[in-house]
């Protein structure tokens, strides 16, 4: 298996780890959509099942997965970036605004 | 395909499992119905925790969810055990209906010594009966087919909800009915759920369904940060709702929703229906099972270990965590899409094998371990 993370459609903002991807390893993603592959380099550890960042996103941005909004950026992201929830959240369940 | 064989029930449905059941109107009559599944072993009693001092639409709930679990194809026959003569009539009444064997015992003026004595007379009875019932050559179509995926990850998105939704298109193109729920785990996903309803009037039913759910929700004034999505998601890498939803509805395939139903409500239209449960896995199952699925597929992630009574779950995961430290909850593996092993069709394939053999027999992981988790919705507290 060269690939370690998969990518939903294109034009997603995010793909999935599906091994262990460490810090600064150079890693290779298939897009499930077309086949076609990419490579990161990542900036920090990736636990499998967790999501490595694709593009530049600015704080406050909405992050597309399944060609659909998952979320907004708390933090800005770049490409090889560890996205979970110290940078990405909800906008829904968000009663109090 | 090969040829699959069910139990044909005297109202025509078919079954995959030919359980006589000891079923209590209420919490109190566990002890009975637990006392006579052991008198008869070979029948199946099932404790739950309510019953009394319910009312309005939550005493509606709680008949429809127990008559229904009771009417589904997966059950030969039926005693009823009660405390109080009026309800557990109506119990008995209800499943009647579908022609099957049934008796009902109140406990009031009796005691549960003479009550269990006559309820274990009839059980044996209809455990006799059952044994006899012979399988019988069945259509796909005819086996009714639930979903509901748990302790989901992003692994469930990517692999093991897929293969469902491959194998739900090919049972609604069968002729087949399949149902689907979770109202509030599809929110940030509703929008496409609702541009598949059938028609505009589906469409209407289902917002009316997940926007009163969200209210309810909305009114105790909290959110549902920490429950949604759970602890174990995250863990999985799930960050938020709307992610946990987009990998939920890729179980429910690519047909249209035919129908949007009320929680425990047996479909009445062919194909996908859409049933308003909670997300809660054997809360949502058990509503199922009232709605007369015969049998589960169950995407898990993180490793969900649910079973039911009256129907036989198939868990289907990709994680090769899950698979390497839970295998005795795995019937189905399918983490080789994410190691790009094998294509969707193939891994559909594989739960398209793994459903024929639970419909002729096989038990699932879950039945082998006795996992029988059968919990009743309740809508608010009771009197």
């Amino acid at each position: 298996m060269a690939h370690k993370f998969l990518v939903h459609h294109v034009g997603d903002h995010v793909g999935v780890a599906v091994e262990d991807i460490q810090a600064g390893e150079k890693v290779e993603g298939v897009i499930m959509e077309n086949d076609f592959s990419l490579f990161l380099e990542a900036k920090s550890f990736i636990p499998l099942g967790h999501k490595i960042g694709l593009a530049d996103l600015k704080t406050g941005e909405k992050v597309i997965e399944y060609r659909v909004p998952i979320g907004v950026t708390t933090q800005d992201i770049t490409p090889g970036d560890y996205v979970h929830t110290h940078n990405l959240k909800t906008a829904r369940w968000d009663y109090k605004k | 395909m090969s040829t699959i064989f069910g139990y044909r029930r005297e109202n025509g449905r078919v079954g995959i499992r030919n359980h006589v059941v000891i079923m209590p109107v209420d919490d109190i009559s566990n002890a009975a119905a637990e006392a006579v599944a052991k008198v008869v072993p070979g029948t199946l009693a099932i404790p739950h925790a309510y019953g009394r001092l319910q009312y309005g639409p939550d005493l509606e709930l709680h008949f429809r969810t127990i008559i229904g679990n009771c009417v589904n194809p997966n059950v030969a026959a039926v005693v009823v055990i009660g405390i109080e003569p009026i309800w557990t009539q109506r119990i008995v009444d209800g499943i009647a209906k579908s022609g099957k064997p049934v008796a009902g015992f109140s406990i009031e003026r009796h005691g549960d010594f003479a009550i269990i004595e006559k309820a274990s007379r009839v059980a044996k009875e209809f455990l006799q009966r059952a044994s006899e019932q012979q399988r019988v050559p069945v259509d796909l179509s005819e086996i009714m087919v639930s979903i509901k995926c748990g302790e989901s990850d992003t692994t469930t998105g990517l692999a093991s909800c897929p293969t469902v939704g491959n194998v739900v298109d090919r049972l609604v193109d069968a002729g087949g009915t399949v149902l689907f729920g979770e109202t509030s785990e599809l929110t940030g996903g509703e929008h496409i759920i609702a541009e598949r309803c059938a028609t505009p009037a589906v469409g209407d039913k289902f917002y009316n369904i997940y926007n009163d759910y969200i209210r309810e929700i909305e009114s105790k004034g909290v959110d549902l940060l920490g429950s949604q999505p759970t602890e174990g998601n995250v863990r999985g890498g799930l960050t938020t709702i709307e992610e946990k939803a987009l990998g939920n509805i890729e179980k429910t395939g690519t047909k249209p929703v035919v129908d949007a139903l009320d929680p425990a409500v047996a479909p009445t239209v062919k194909g996908l229906n859409f049933m308003d449960t909670s997300s809660a896995a054997a809360e949502c199952i058990t509503l199922m099972a009232a709605g007369g699925a015969v049998v589960h597929f169950f995407p898990t992630g993180q490793g969900n270990i649910i079973g039911n009574p009256i129907e036989p779950v198939i868990k289907i995961t990709a994680n090769p965590i899950t698979v390497a430290t839970m295998s005795e909850h795995v019937d189905v593996d399918v983490s080789g899409l994410l190691r790009r092993e094998m294509n969707l069709q193939q891994a559909g394939d594989l739960l398209m094998e793994m459903l024929v053999r639970t419909i002729n027999g096989r038990l699932t992981a879950a039945e082998a371990l006795g996992h029988r988790e059968f919990v009743l919705t309740k809508l608010y507290r009771s009197a």
